[in-house]
């Protein structure tokens, strides 16, 4: 359980950060919460010989609002995500969600930036931002762009992120008031990957539908929002279970995680229509 | 690779020592400085017996290197006793509703109540094992670790009821 060494960095700029991973290359990686990346530096599953502490770029924290969208800093923990009570009055679904993931000692560590741009499939926070058209910007030598969340995700742990790009900031567009929301996760306890999970809204004439850990990369399924929307819930679970593609793990046959998967689903369905006002 | 030159604050005193970047803050503390509260359950993110308080967070020190607690305030579970070096209102309540059998979790449980009872100083039942979830114990069914942490709030409340 001793990780490979390696040379400590904590710069305070962003562009800093950014020189640091293009001198050593393939050797340099960031570490935000560290819960992902040092359990796998521990299983010696990532070595690098560069660690680049984001903790102290200001740039990177902090959550604003404007009238139609949420903006969060990549090192937004989970813990300050859950505490912040205008966050949880306009996306509560975020709240939800955060406080299905890990145990309250990851959640103070844990940062939405490292959860979305980590690339495991079980990380929640993904299937969520895809449900919600989330946008990702990515800051690089070469400047600034965004991602959409429903494009970014390519395979496990490999997404559009660029290895010399810092993920500075996610925007969620705030849903319309009265918008039905859940997020649903069936998982064998505490501190456990979702053996399926579910993000769904509806509502306004519209729904989206995305699941989590039940392929190598988050689903969202646009003909099951389309058939949600449409009030069609047979039809949505239909189209969400014919989009995924789970493997047999220690979770589960693939069976058993389809059959969860429609249960799950229907669950989140059922509470976010419930909640529609 | 060379070492770093680590400084904490820790349990309100000042402390250094040279350490490879790779040292986990866990073995930092029990190596190097010689404090022996905080345990090694699982060293895989999932016990929560090296549950430490870091700058107001808990936080499982299995699962930190040391440069990124660098200059922060740490606090174990020697750090929660009172002025005088009795045991501290968690301890105390630990020890009157038998809170523990083995002790192995017991810091990490106790360390971590304590930042929840800074957080929510009236928790329920529910808040309670929601708050505790990353601690696990094989031995007291938690029933009696629930007990304790519900009487310290009481207790807690009490005492600042009193100074008031
Ligand atoms: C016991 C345990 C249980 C857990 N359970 C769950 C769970 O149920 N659901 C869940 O979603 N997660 C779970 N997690 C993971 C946890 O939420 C992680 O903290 C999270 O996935 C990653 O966030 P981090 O800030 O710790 O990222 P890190 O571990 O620091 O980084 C993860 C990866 O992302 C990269 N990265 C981080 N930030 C950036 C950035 N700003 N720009 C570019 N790259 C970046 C890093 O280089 C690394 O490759 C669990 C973790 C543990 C230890
Ligand atoms: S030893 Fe750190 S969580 Fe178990
Ligand atoms: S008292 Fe033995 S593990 Fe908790």
């Amino acid at each position: 359980m001793i990780p490979a060494n390696f040379e400590y960095h904590r710069p305070s700029e962003i562009s800093a950060a950014i020189g640091i991973i293009q001198q050593h290359g393939d050797e340099a990686r960031v570490v935000a919460g560290g819960h992902s990346l040092i359990p796998m530096m521990k299983l010696r599953m990532a070595e690098m010989g560069h660690l680049v502490d984001l903790q102290d770029i200001e740039e990177l924290k902090g959550i604003e609002f404007s009238d139609s969208s949420v903006v969060m800093g990549a090192m937004t923990t989970q813990h300050e995500l859950i505490d912040n009570a205008d966050l949880a009055s306009r996306l509560p679904i975020l709240r939800e969600a955060a406080l299905q993931i890990a145990d309250p000692q990851v959640r103070y560590m844990g940062t939405v930036g490292g959860n979305v741009a980590n690339g495991d499939p079980g990380n929640d926070m993904p299937g969520l931002m895809q449900c919600l058209n989330a946008t990702f910007e990515v800051v690089g030598p070469d400047g600034r762009r965004s991602i959409p969340a429903r494009d970014f995700y390519e395979a496990a742990y490999f997404t559009a992120r660029e290895d010399e790009e810092i993920l500075t900031k996610i925007s969620i567009p705030v849903p319309a008031t009265g918008t039905g929301y859940a997020y649903e996760k069936q998982k064998r306890k505490i501190g456990d990957y979702a053996t399926a999970a579910s993000a769904v809204m509806i509502g306004n004439g519209a729904a989206s539908i995305a699941m989590t850990n039940l392929s190598d990369t988050p689903i969202w399924s646009e003909a099951a929002g389309t058939a949600l929307a449409a009030g069609d819930v047979d039809g949505a679970v239909a189209a969400a279970l014919d989009a995924i593609d789970p493997q047999e793990d220690m979770r589960g046959p693939v069976e058993f995680k389809k059959h969860v998967a429609g249960v799950i689903l229907r669950r989140a369905i059922a509470r976010a229509q419930s909640r529609v006002g | 690779m060379s070492k770093m030159h680590v400084k904490l604050n820790l349990n309100g005193e000042e402390v250094e020592g040279l350490a490879e970047p790779r040292t986990l803050l866990i073995h930092f503390l029990r190596e190097n400085l010689k404090v022996t509260g905080p345990h090694i359950g699982c060293e895989t993110s999932h016990c929560g017996a090296c549950t430490v308080d870091i700058d107001g967070k808990s936080v499982k020190s299995c699962t930190v290197f040391v440069g990124q607690v660098n200059g922060k305030d740490v606090t174990t579970v020697e750090g929660l006793v009172n002025d005088d070096g009795s045991l501290g209102i968690i301890q105390e309540m630990f020890r009157e509703h038998h809170g523990l059998q083995c002790g192995f979790c017991t810091p990490g449980m106790i360390t971590r109540a304590h930042r929840l009872l800074q957080e929510n100083p009236n928790p329920t039942e529910k808040d309670i094992r929601f708050g505790m979830a990353g601690n696990l114990c094989r031995c007291t069914g938690y029933q009696n670790i629930v007990k304790a942490i519900a009487a310290s709030a009481d207790m807690m409340n009490a005492q600042k009821e009193a100074a008031e």
